[in-house]
C-alpha cells in the first residue's frame, strides 16, 4: 500500500513547502517498506514528473481547469478517491494553508487520524506516533493514530527536503469531480516578495522602529537576504505595517531557518509564533529586553546604527 | 439568520507550560483559563457585529467541555449571544469533538457556522473542517473577513503571500483569524445579562476517537545567546555564515 502525498500548488506551480511534505512521504514510505505515490490536482505549468527526484515513482493527475481554484469541499472529495483507488492508508499533506483547510476534512470523511502540525517523522516501531507542535511552538506532544487509515500534516519548514535522481510517472486520475460551492472572486498577491510562510530567512520589526517611515532599512536588509518581512502585534494594529505581516500567537507561526528580531520586545505572545525558527538575531537597545533569552546571537544597540551597518557586511560577505 | 460559534477553553498566553502524570497530562496549577482568542475576538465578536446589522439574528454558542468550561461561557455570553450549549465530554481528540458539534449543529439547523483558527493550547486548526465536512458543507478557512448579503457571503481568506476574496452561499462553515472584528471587552449590562441567558447543558453523542496524545514534551533549552558588539556586526555575519550557516 503506498503513502500517498497531496502536491499542493499555485498558479501552476508546485509549493515549497510541497517538497517537503514529498520527501517526508519517500522517507515515511522507506521506513515502512513501501513506495510513494502523489496527487496533483489543476493544470500545471512546469514539469511535474522531475518531481521524481524527491521520491514518488508515480504522480496521479486531475488536469481539470476548475481545480485551478482551490475548494476544500471538491479537493476533499477527490483526495478521498484517489486515497481508494490507490489502496494507500497513509495520506501525507503541507500543513500550509490549504492543508490545514483539506486535512481535517479527509480525517472526518475517511475516519482517518489526523497529526495536524507534525514536526518530525512518524515512529513505526511500536504503534504508529507522530510528534505535533503544541502550545503554539512552547511544547510538543507525540500523538498516536489508531485508525486503519492515517493522516499526517507536517508543519512548513520542519522537515528538510531532499533531492536525489529520478523522474515519476505522471498518470491521468479519471475522477467525477463535483460541482464548486465557492467563487473565486479575486487574489491579492504581493508579487515578487518571497511568502512570509515559506522563507527560509524573515527580517521583523516591532514598535522599537518608532514609526513607518523607519521600515526602508529594514526592506533593505530583507532584500539582501532575500528575506521576507515580519512584524510585532502592536505594528500591525498601528498600520505601520499591512496585518499580514503580524507574527505572534494571534498571527501568522512561522519556523524559518534564521529570525531576525530589530526592535521587539519579546513577549510571550510574539515568541509563540516564532519560536521555532532554527536560529534567532535580536538587535535591541536594552540589554533587558527578553527576547534575548530566547536569541542565538543577540547586539545590544541601536537598530538605527546597527540595520544599515549590517546590511552593509552582508552585501560585502556576499560580493567575496 | 441563525449563528453557532465554537468556543473552547484555553491557558491563558502568558499561561507556565508544564506537564504532570508522567509528561501525560498538562499541568494546570496556577493557571488562568480564557476563552481561546480566536474563537472570542474574531469569530464571536465577527457573530455579534452582523447581529447588530440584523438585530433578528440568533447567535448560540457551543463548547464541548466538562462544567469547568462554565465561567468561560458565560464570559463569552457577557461578549454578545443569545444562549449556550455545552456538550459534556472531556475529549482531546478532535474528530470527537467535531462530531459533538455537528449534532448540535443539525439540532439547530444554522446558517453560518464560526469556529476560531486554531486553539491555542492544540493547534488542531481541525474542528472547522471536520465540521464542514460532517455537514457537508463548504468550508472556508483562515478568513480574515466576512460580510455577508442575504443569503451570499463574501470572504477573504488568507493565501501564501496575500490573501483571495471567494463567494459562497450560507449554510457555510468558516474559520476566523485576525481581521474580521476587534477585540471588545464586556460591559457591565453584558455581564449582568448574561447570568441569566440560557446555558443548555447536553450528553454527548456516540462518537470515535481516531487519535490519543501519548505524551507531551518540552523543547531543549536554548544554550543561550552570543552576544555580538554593536561596532563589529562583521562578527555577527561571519557567526552566521560560518557557525549557524544560515546566510
Ligand atoms: C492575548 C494576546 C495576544 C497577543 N498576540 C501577539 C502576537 O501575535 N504578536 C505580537 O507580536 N504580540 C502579541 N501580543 C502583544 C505582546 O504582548 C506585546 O505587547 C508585543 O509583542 C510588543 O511589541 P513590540 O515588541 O514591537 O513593542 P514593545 O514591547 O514596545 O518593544 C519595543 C522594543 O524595542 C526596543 N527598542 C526601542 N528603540 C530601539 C532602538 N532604537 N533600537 C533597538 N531597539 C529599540 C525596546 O527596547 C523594546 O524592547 C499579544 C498580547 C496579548 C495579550
Ligand atoms: N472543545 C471545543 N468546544 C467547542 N469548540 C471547539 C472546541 N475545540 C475547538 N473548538 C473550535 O474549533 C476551533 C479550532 O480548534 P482546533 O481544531 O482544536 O485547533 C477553535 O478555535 C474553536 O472555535
Amino acid at each position: 500500500m503506498p503513502v500517498l502525498i497531496f502536491i499542493d500548488s499555485a498558479e501552476g506551480h508546485v509549493k515549497k513547502a510541497s517538497l517537503e511534505a514529498l520527501t517526508y512521504g519517500a522517507d515515511l514510505a522507506t521506513q515502512l517498506g513501501t513506495h510513494a505515490e502523489g496527487i496533483v490536482l489543476g493544470n500545471m505549468t512546469e514539469d511535474i514528473s522531475a518531481l521524481g527526484k524527491y521520491g514518488v515513482k508515480k504522480i496521479h493527475q486531475v488536469a481539470d481547469a476548475s481545480l485551478d481554484q482551490f475548494d476544500s469541499q471538491t479537493y476533499c472529495a477527490i483526495i478521498a478517491e484517489a486515497v481508494k483507488a490507490t489502496g494507500s492508508d497513509l495520506l501525507v499533506l503541507s500543513n500550509n494553508v490549504h492543508g490545514k483547510a483539506i486535512a481535517p476534512r479527509l480525517s472526518a470523511r475517511l475516519k482517518a487520524g489526523l497529526v495536524a502540525g507534525a514536526v518530525a517523522m512518524a515512529d513505526t516501531s511500536n504503534g504508529f506516533i507522530v510528534k505535533k507542535s503544541v502550545f503554539s511552538g512552547k511544547a510538543f506532544a507525540q500523538v498516536s493514530i489508531q485508525t486503519a487509515i492515517k493522516i499526517i500534516a507536517i508543519n512548513p519548514n520542519s522537515y528538510k527536503t531532499v533531492a536525489n535522481e529520478g523522474t515519476a510517472e505522471l498518470v491521468p486520475f479519471a475522477v467525477t469531480i463535483p460541482a464548486s460551492k465557492i467563487k473565486l472572486l479575486q487574489v491579492n498577491k504581493a508579487s515578487g516578495e518571497v511568502p512570509l510562510t515559506e522563507a527560509e530567512i524573515v527580517v521583523s520589526a516591532g514598535r522599537g522602529m518608532k514609526g513607518p517611515e523607519n521600515w526602508g532599512m529594514v526592506e533593505e536588509l530583507a532584500k539582501t537576504l532575500h528575506a521576507a518581512t515580519a512584524c510585532s502585534r502592536p505594528v500591525a494594529d498601528a498600520h505601520w505595517r499591512p496585518h499580514n505581516e503580524h507574527v505572534g500567537q494571534t498571527g501568522i507561526a512561522i519556523a524559518p531557518n534564521l529570525y531576525i528580531a530589530i526592535g521587539i520586545s519579546g513577549a510571550i505572545q510574539h515568541l509563540a509564533g516564532v519560536n521555532r525558527s532554527k536560529v534567532i538575531v535580536v538587535i535591541n537597545k536594552d540589554a533587558e529586553a527578553p527576547f534575548f533569552k530566547a536569541a542565538d546571537y543577540g547586539i545590544v544597540g541601536d537598530a538605527f546604527e546597527v540595520v544599515p551597518k549590517l546590511t552593509e557586511a552582508i552585501k560585502k560577505m556576499k560580493a567575496s | 439568520m441563525k449563528i453557532l460559534v465554537c468556543v473552547s477553553k484555553t491557558p491563558d498566553t502568558t499561561a507556565k507550560i508544564a506537564f504532570t502524570d508522567n509528561n501525560t497530562k498538562f499541568d494546570n496549577n496556577g493557571v488562568q483559563w480564557i476563552i481561546n482568542p480566536y474563537d472570542e475576538w474574531y469569530a464571536l465578536v465577527r457573530a455579534i457585529e452582523l447581529k447588530e446589522a440584523d438585530p433578528s439574528s440568533v447567535i448560540h454558542l457551543v463548547t464541548v467541555g466538562t462544567a469547568d468550561a462554565d465561567p468561560i461561557i458565560r464570559k463569552a455570553l457577557a461578549l454578545g449571544g443569545d444562549e449556550a450549549i455545552r456538550v459534556n465530554a472531556d475529549s482531546q481528540d478532535s474528530y470527537y469533538v467535531a462530531a459533538q458539534i455537528a449534532q448540535v449543529a443539525r439540532d439547530g439547523g444554522y446558517d453560518l457556522l464560526l469556529a476560531g483558527k486554531e486553539t491555542i493550547d492544540f493547534n488542531g486548526a481541525s474542528i472547522g473542517g471536520m465540521l464542514a465536512e460532517l455537514l457537508d458543507l463548504p468550508y472556508v478557512a483562515l478568513a480574515a473577513r466576512l460580510d455577508l448579503a442575504g443569503n451570499k457571503a463574501t470572504i477573504v481568506r488568507e493565501i501564501e503571500g496575500g490573501e483571495e476574496t471567494v463567494e459562497a452561499e450560507l449554510p457555510l462553515v468558516i474559520s476566523c483569524q485576525k481581521g474580521m472584528a476587534e477585540q471588545r471587552i464586556p460591559n457591565m449590562r453584558g455581564i449582568m445579562a448574561a447570568r441569566t441567558k440560557p446555558l443548555k447543558v447536553v450528553e454527548p453523542v456516540a462518537a470515535d476517537t481516531l487519535t490519543s496524545i501519548a505524551a507531551f514534551g518540552l523543547p531543549p533549552a536554548k544554550a543561550g545567546v552570543k552576544l555580538v558588539s554593536p561596532d563589529n556586526v562583521e562578527e555577527l555575519v561571519r557567526l552566521l555564515h560560518e557557525e549557524a550557516k544560515s546566510i
